[in-house]
């Protein structure tokens, strides 16, 4: 599935949001792809991704199987890195979100150096991506356009609700509840930093980026005042 | 410190919600719609489509082609089989080839006329993909059909273009075509090329991809 290309925003919209992903090809690089994989991911650790992930056990913040009254006070709010890439045990998508360029720059950079065989994707604005490219000395092999959406329209909710619901493109994150998480940020229920963890733990992936979605969640508290 | 009690909102309080048992055809409506379950409808494995994030090593789209994903019900809007349907009639009589290794080309009956079966019409899933390849001189017809056929629709679609760069890296092929239309390209997914064949022996279904 396309799930990191069609989030909506400007390309300026864009300039904390990098996501970068491995991946193999079944018959041609699949071989010893899972240590690969889960290198990719370590890879990243020195460069503060805000999110990790694989496609088959999700995120850096995952849902809980069980809770006590008193989460709402004491929850662990922490990405655990750790889980993720040692949980990935699978030939899979390996997800690493970057909130700044010269982070996934220099990620791509050591990927590069690394050598892995894998597929290596960048998800962000043209031009980012096509810096990240320049700077690691990467040559662009193919390019995946969004041209945004199109159709009834009017059925799609607000700027701010898009932008956070679209980030996890296998719609886990509802318009509805990103609307919720706005309206609760607004009437200082939740911080924006709180609500961006919530929205991180319904993405199935781990490419939702929380540092994107606490900034989209600041301005939309601060354009209130 | 927060004195008045929200109670967490990611997670249910009184664990009231479970999965059912579904059977066909509305089976097809998880398949469609939650990412962790495998496409058991289909037998194609996870949900995905490939589009260029492998083209590396798979040459899925070649020089002088392009590939269009044609995705109904995206973002958060959903779709019915039958308006899927609708643009697949359409898109074959343009001549087009549907992808093959892709969720819905599988439950065509007749893909070369874009026909899916006739049980599922009335299911709705959350989004679902067209995949097609067609030489990249026919870009700005299948920009136009697709923006007629969405207008007789009651739902949203988010339409992807994926094609080769150049030897230098540079794409200077279809961003002119798409911006002549009138498209202003942001976002992109880009296959920075770092990908090769490292395998000792091709497998039987080689450019499967082993991902969701």
């Amino acid at each position: 599935m396309t799930n990191t290309l069609h989030r909506y925003g400007d390309a300026d919209s864009f300039r904390d949001d990098y996501v970068v992903f491995a991946m193999c090809c079944r018959g041609r690089n699949d071989e010893g792809a899972v240590p690969k994989l889960r290198r990719f991911l370590e890879m990243a650790l020195p460069f503060n991704p805000v999110n990790l992930g694989d496609a088959r056990h999700g995120g850096a913040l995952r849902a809980s199987k069980s809770m006590n009254p008193a989460s709402h006070w004491k929850r662990d709010v922490q990405p655990d890195f750790r889980t993720v890439i040692e949980g990935l045990n699978t030939l899979t998508t390996a997800a690493a979100v970057f909130d700044n360029r010269v982070a996934a720059e220099d990620f791509l950079k050591t990927v590069k150096a690394a050598d892995l065989g894998l597929s290596v994707n960048i998800s962000t604005s043209i031009d980012g991506a096509d810096q990240c490219c320049h700077e690691a000395d990467a040559c662009r092999h193919s390019v995946g356009y969004s041209l945004g959406f199109e159709g009834r329209t009017a059925h799609l909710p607000n700027e701010d609700v898009l932008k956070l619901s679209t980030m996890c493109g296998h719609g886990m994150v509802s318009a509805s509840f990103a609307k919720k998480m706005v309206d609760w940020v607004k009437e200082g229920r939740r911080t924006p930093a709180e609500a961006a963890t919530y929205m991180t733990r319904f993405c199935s992936c781990g490419v939702f980026n929380p540092s994107r979605a606490k900034r989209i969640l600041e301005e939309a508290r601060t354009r209130q005042k | 410190m927060r004195v008045r009690f929200d109670p967490e909102p990611d997670v249910c309080p009184t664990a009231a919600f479970a999965p059912e048992e579904l059977t066909w055809p509305r089976v097809v409506r998880r398949a469609f719609s939650d990412p962790r379950v495998p496409h058991e409808s289909t037998g194609v494995e996870g949900r995905g489509t490939e589009e260029v994030k492998t083209n590396d090593v798979s040459d899925r789209v070649n020089v002088g082609e392009v590939g269009f994903t044609v995705e109904l019900g995206r973002p958060g809007v959903g779709v019915w089989f039958r308006e899927i349907q609708e643009m697949a009639w359409e898109l074959a009589r343009a001549g087009v080839v549907f992808e093959k290794r892709n969720p819905i080309t599988s439950l065509m009956s007749d893909p070369r006329n874009g026909t899916i079966r006739e049980d599922i019409m009335n299911e709705k899933v959350l989004s679902a993909i067209i995949e097609i390849k067609v030489p990249v001189e026919r870009t700005e017809e299948i920009v136009r059909l697709v923006h007629a056929v969405e207008k007789r629709l009651d739902t949203v679609v988010s339409l992807g273009v994926a094609t080769r760069c150049d030897a230098d890296g540079e794409e200077r092929t279809v961003a002119p075509i798409l911006e002549r239309l009138g498209y202003k390209l942001e976002r992109a997914k880009t296959n920075t090329g770092l990908g090769r064949i490292t395998n000792t022996a091709n497998a039987a279904h080689p450019g499967e991809v082993a991902a969701r």
